[in-house]
């Protein structure tokens, strides 16, 4: 199984793709999770820190200055793919921050408790909302903050409310 | 089944009108497809087909496909998937290929 | 009858582009296009589109329908909605319905942008009301705002197949499974990690065996296919379902191009019957120009730029438009960037051999 055969990114592509472990105890930074070689390049325009390196083939996959990212989290909402998360694993002794894109009605509520969810949309535990970010209107994709038990910072990928 | 809370997009809608559809009177908004006020009240047979008698729904949406033909206003053949609703009118499922000459 | 520099057919993407492109040269250009709202199948694309900020990535479909409609509208195109090309003509008459009155109109230049139609399946029952194209499902939701049912099953991963079935999720149908018959998902791998978050599972090489219900839809069997393609008895799953989206592929809608006598090919990979045309999108008739879906099925980027490309193309005939050696090479390379990567083999493919077809009148 791969990404190709169930959507599912492996172990080495998550592994290679992601900031060094120095870097991830520094505070904020984004991950990007975009594997494949499309036409797409509007992260590299959504950065205002230069982080993302300019393209030199449009189908490139992106090129990520880990050092250079504050983490703000611009290049989520404006990635097509949806594939960019902000980490944050200083957000408190034992959790982390998330900043997760999520284009779904009705948003949750901050302080709301939600169900956290792994790649594969399973429940992996809980996490609380800390603030929504929304864009100028609807067209925006709204990002929701969530803390998470730090140990599954590099697995929550989704959110889902309680009924 | 309205949307009623769509995470990107707002339906405005036009006026609320009646119309017919067999023997009951249904509700939809004015200038939207008649198909889609149909599947609003859960409608989604809309013709007989001509040879196996099966039923029809509508298939592309868009006006292509001619799988939505219905009798409206007494007029056989219309493509409801594009014909805007109007309040009044009559719509009936299609039995076949549609008589130009009947009177409905 | 009416006479006009460049008349465009159909207001998607590519129409919309070419229109502009052409009026911006100085051409006078009339836009027809027969659904009431212009953008083609842009006003229910809720997603971000890929590219680059050129054919602006980025920004959700429904908005770029909206923004290539002001910038015809500024251009000065004439603009006819709720009307249908009926007919080409071989004395170059086109011939358009219009609130049920006949048209007739000789442009000196005609762009072709009338996109693709939805295919569908052979199974048993596949007739059903429920079963749909998953295009349909889009309008029927994105434009309409009615939900066409409770639980979906999906066929096809390809982009439209992935990207419907998020957007079913947001308009609250919950997807029971996408059914992908190739052994490897056919879109684009984040959306396809889309909607895996969602908890919808995947199933490679997994068919459709038949549908099921009474008057409507009630549930669809599907099977594991084997290295043939073939059907594997005994595993079948029975999927309840109230509606089955079809997202099998596109076939251009070339009626009007078969119609004037373009030199027609088939070329699987472009999806189907196209016209040949060459660099510049001109078909064999002189003055008959193609873009998008209607030339080959690819992206909205990508129709956006062979719009572009068709109305320079055209303006620069007709005397207009003295840049074109540079702007249509330009336009040219935008293309061929987007078609560069892996994501642009197979119309790399199909483009290559539509132009290994002898050059009409070289036999």
């Amino acid at each position: 199984m791969s990404l190709r055969t169930n959507g599912l990114p492996d172990q080495d592509q998550l592994t290679a793709s992601r900031p060094s472990p120095q870097r991830l105890a520094r505070g904020p930074v984004a991950i990007f999770e975009c594997f494949e070689r499309i036409p797409c390049n509007p992260c590299f325009d959504a950065c205002p820190t230069g982080a993302v390196l300019p393209f030199a083939d449009i189908n490139d996959i992106p090129k990520v200055d880990f050092d250079l990212c504050t983490g703000c989290g611009n290049c989520i909402a404006a990635c097509p793919g949806l594939a960019i998360f902000v980490v944050d694993e200083t957000f408190s002794t034992g959790e982390a921050l998330l900043k997760i894109p999520y284009e779904f009605s009705p948003l949750p509520e901050r302080g709301e408790t939600i169900q956290v969810l792994n790649r594969a949309g399973r429940e992996v535990g809980q996490g609380k909302v800390v603030r929504i970010q929304k864009g100028r209107n609807k067209l925006a994709t709204p990002l929701v903050w969530l803390t998470v038990p730090k140990g599954l910072a590099q697995e929550v990928r989704h959110l889902a409310r309680y009924q | 089944m309205r949307i009623k809370d769509h995470p990107i997009l707002d339906f405005p809608q036009g006026k609320k009108v009646t119309f017919y559809f067999e023997d009951q009177v249904l509700e939809g908004y004015e200038g939207e497809p008649i198909a889609a006020a149909l599947h609003d009240a859960g409608i989604r047979v809309l013709r007989e087909s001509q040879v196996l008698h099966r039923p029809r729904g509508f298939f592309c949406a868009i006006g292509n496909c001619s799988s939505c033909l219905m009798v409206v206003d007494g007029v056989p053949n219309v493509r409801v998937c594009v014909e805007k609703l109007r309040a009044g009118m009559t719509v009936r499922r299609q039995k076949g290929k549609g008589d130009l000459f009947a009177s409905n | 009858m009416r006479q006009t520099n460049v008349l465009v057919i159909g207001g998607g993407p590519a129409g919309l582009s070419a229109a502009t492109a052409a009026a911006q040269c100085g051409a006078r250009v009339i836009l027809v296009d027969s659904s009431s709202r212009l953008g083609g199948q842009l006003i229910k694309q809720t997603h971000k589109f890929f590219g680059s900020r050129e054919q602006r990535a980025g920004t959700r479909g429904i908005e770029i329908a909206r923004l290539l409609q002001e910038e015809a509208e500024a251009a000065r195109v004439e603009i006819l909605p709720e009307t249908a090309a009926l007919g080409l003509y071989s004395d170059g008459v086109v011939t358009l319905e219009k609130n049920e009155r006949l048209i007739k109109l000789k442009p000196e230049r005609l762009v072709v942008a009338t996109g693709a139609s939805e295919k569908t399946l052979a199974f048993a029952n596949n007739d059903l009301p429920g079963i749909y194209g998953a295009g349909a499902v889009q309008t029927l939701m994105n434009v309409h705002g009615v939900r066409p049912g409770q639980r979906a099953v999906m066929v096809g991963a390809g982009n439209i197949g992935l990207i419907v079935s998020y957007q079913l999720c947001q308009a609250g149908v919950e997807v029971a499974a996408v059914v992908e018959a190739a052994p490897s998902i056919g879109g684009y791998a984040v959306h396809a990690s889309k909607i895996r978050r969602l908890g919808i599972p995947i199933l490679t090489s997994y068919s459709i065996k038949a549908a099921h219900g009474g008057e409507t839809l009630e549930g669809v069997t599907v099977w594991q296919l084997n290295e043939k393609w073939q059907g594997i008895p005994g595993t079948e799953q029975v999927l309840a379902a109230d509606i089955l989206c079809l997202a099998v592929g596109l076939t251009p809608l070339t009626e009007l191009l078969w119609q004037a006598g373009c030199q027609m090919e088939y070329i699987p990979e472009l999806g189907g019957h196209v016209p040949w045309y060459d660099e510049n999108q001109q078909t064999s008739v002189p003055g008959i120009y193609v873009a998008g879906d209607a030339a080959a099925v690819e992206e909205a980027s990508s129709a956006m730029v062979t719009g572009k490309l068709a109305g320079l193309a055209s303006a620069h005939s007709l005397g207009l438009c003295p840049d074109f050696p540079v702007l249509g090479e330009k336009v040219r390379q935008e293309l061929t960037q987007l078609r560069a990567g892996p994501t642009g083999e197979k119309i790399r493919k199909g483009l290559g051999k539509l132009r290994a077809r002898s050059r009409p009148g070289a036999m």
